[in-house]
């Protein structure tokens, strides 16, 4: 059976702006990734890596190229199924944890089960178990304003594997973050890929966070510049 | 879907108190005060018409002189005699009732307490043409005239100012030279842009003329008031009089008449405009202030807009579609407004109750301006709260998040 791999890029580019304030961020990437790979996307600030992240989340839009997600053509969807695609496939961790201020930790957790019109016991449930999974299990009724910046970031992971997508993308999850919680974070993105073999990308600039994956590619001026494979 | 926007929306809501009381807050102001405005307003309106109304609208009034203005002194202009009193009322048919005035300005005593009042003596027709009632005791009679006694009615200011809280029927006021006894109170007719209509006594002409001033000639009648019949022409009737008054008074053709007819019709028609001025201005003052309560809630709103964009891009990245968050946004907007307008409704409604009573006009329910003021300001409301919404929604996740 040739099944076709999770994530395919053909010459996929991004460009900003108009005219002579007009910025190339990516210049033509080529890359595939397949299910169950731990993948570590580094790379100087301003090379392009968090833009590639957000194409591959399906949270922009390329200028050029062609991006297939489980062979699907992403380019070809509009922003209702982009919206759906992320819904039932797709996981996100922010640096800036974006939680939904003034709502619990449950209730946070429990959200993108709500837009797939699951019912209340059934969410309350998986969102628990989330939450749990993470580490937080007295923490349910807290609001973002009274969790700390590790805790919150473990919501915010508790939330995107709530809904068990094939793919979670870390848009630098550790990067506000001292260096204890950032283990605790990088310790169950691990697991997370290890235990329940969720395809993680994982954008970083610390070369000890990126340690924890198989896969390192690092973009420098909008290319693919190294892809290097551990064993 | 829709059921499930509605529980996000509540639970959004109730998360969010101070932002959602705001914007009820604006709605509701919005709403409140220009009902009360409107309402009281029209109540006011009402009160004037009701107080026009009491004047009688077919109503005449014969004076000496040629009117208004600077040509129309009545100095040396002969006054009207009883006989062309009686002569109109014989010769048109379109006459309801016709009576001679004849008025003076005599000092009035009662006990301690003294006042310069307008007597006006008149035949018992005259409470007929201008829609007097009796509060108390009685009018007086064709006997009253005939014999010329010694009785008079008062209006409810003279009883205030002469009697305060003595009972005034069958007491003795002193006017003038003369004892006269009361023998009824005037119910109350009010202001009615001509000073205050309670501020009179009215006795028998011959009483008047015996008793109180004396006959210096036969044309002392400065004043004769008739009542047309019901659905008069009274272009027509005016012109009537005209012509008879001119034989009477023995003007050439190319003499100007020296006497004028005041319709009250033509009161009725000037006040009238005015109190539809008033009304024209309140509906503007009504106008700006829901603009006012307009931008009131467009500014909670918007204030809130960076917040809510951040919201919009968490919410579609985790996979909210673009509908269901404007939905979702809909139905938050709806409910507050709805809220907003109805508790203002309330408020308004008894803010205008109360008010109606401490400034004394009549109170009626204004349907329309409701309904204008609740759909005005829920449009707004649901407005300002989708549109940047809808603005968010067509954003990229990824620009909604970053937000700033």
């Amino acid at each position: 059976m040739n099944q076709p791999p999770l994530i395919e890029l053909r010459g996929l580019t991004k460009t900003y702006g108009v005219g002579d304030a007009m910025f190339q961020a990516l210049k033509g990437i080529d890359l595939t990734i397949h299910r169950g790979e731990f993948v570590a996307i580094m790379g100087p600030s301003g090379s392009g890596k968090s833009t590639l992240m957000n194409l591959l989340g399906c949270l922009d839009t390329p200028t050029t190229g062609s991006y297939r997600y489980e062979g699907i053509e992403v380019e070809t969807l509009n922003s209702n199924q982009r919206s759906l695609l992320r819904r039932y496939a797709l996981g996100f961790v922010f640096q800036g944890f974006n939680l939904l201020p003034r709502t619990s930790a449950l209730e946070n957790v429990e959200l993108p089960l709500l837009y797939r019109g699951m019912a209340r016991k059934e969410r309350q449930e998986k969102a628990t178990a989330a939450l749990n999974s993470v580490g937080l299990p007295n923490k349910l009724n807290n609001t973002p304003g009274e969790l700390s910046g590790g805790q919150q970031q473990r919501v915010a992971i508790a939330r995107a594997i709530v809904t068990e997508p094939s793919t979670l993308f870390a848009d630098e999850p550790t990067g506000n973050l001292d260096s204890v919680t950032t283990q605790d974070v990088v310790e169950i993105l691990t697991r997370l890929n290890v235990d329940r073999g969720i395809t993680i990308l994982l954008v970083t600039h610390e070369e000890d966070v990126a340690a924890c994956a198989r896969r390192t590619i690092v973009i420098k001026d909008g290319l693919v510049a190294s892809d290097t494979q551990r064993s | 879907m829709i059921w499930n926007a509605f529980a996000i929306a509540i639970r959004e809501i109730s998360r969010n108190l101070t932002r959602a009381f705001l914007t009820v807050l604006g709605v509701f102001i919005g709403v409140a005060s220009i009902i009360t405005m409107v309402t009281l307003g029209g109540g006011a309106t009402l009160a004037v018409k009701e107080q026009i109304s009491s004047l009688g609208s077919n109503l005449l009034t014969l004076r000496p002189g040629a009117g208004f203005g600077s040509r129309g002194s009545s100095a040396g202009v002969p006054h009207f005699t009883e006989m062309d009193s009686v002569i109109l009322g014989e010769q048109i048919a379109s006459i309801a009732a016709i009576a001679p005035v004849r008025t003076a300005s005599l000092s009035t005593i009662y006990l301690n307490n003294a006042r310069a009042s307008t007597i006006t003596g008149t035949t018992p027709v005259y409470f007929q043409i201008n829609k007097w009632t009796i509060a108390e005791g009685r009018f007086f009679t064709d006997a009253d005239l005939r014999s010329g006694g010694a009785v008079c009615v008062i209006g409810n200011t003279v009883r205030v100012e002469l009697f305060g809280t003595d009972n005034p029927i069958g007491a003795s006021i002193r006017i003038g030279r003369a004892s006269i006894e009361v023998i009824g109170l005037l119910a109350t007719k009010g202001q009615a842009g001509m000073g205050d209509q309670d501020d009179t006594i009215i006795m028998p002409l011959s009483t008047l003329q015996r008793r109180l001033i004396g006959r210096t000639s036969s044309n002392d009648i400065n004043q004769i008031s008739i009542s047309a019949v019901e659905g008069t022409d009274s272009i027509a009737l005016i012109a009537e009089i005209t012509q008879i008054m001119r034989q009477r008074r023995n003007l050439q053709s190319n003499q100007d008449n020296n006497f004028n007819i005041f319709d009250t019709r033509q009161i009725a028609e000037t006040l009238g405009s005015t109190t539809q001025l008033m009304t024209m201005l309140l509906a503007a003052v009504a106008g700006v202030s829901l603009l006012v309560g307009g931008i009131g809630i467009m500014n909670i709103m918007l204030v809130s807009v960076t917040e809510r964009t951040r919201e919009i891009g968490i919410r579609l990245a985790i996979g909210a579609t673009a509908s269901e968050v404007l939905l979702q946004f809909l139905v938050e907007a709806v409910t507050l407004s709805c809220i907003g307008g109805i508790a203002g409704i309330i408020l308004a409604f008894g803010l205008c109750y109360g008010l109606a009573q401490v400034i004394k006009v009549p109170f009626n329910f204004n349907t329309q301006i409701n309904v204008v003021a609740f759909v005005f300001s829920a449009i707004v409301g649901v407005m300002f709260g989708y549109m940047p919404a809808r603005r968010a929604a067509k954003l990229n996740p990824i620009d909604a998040l970053r937000h700033e």
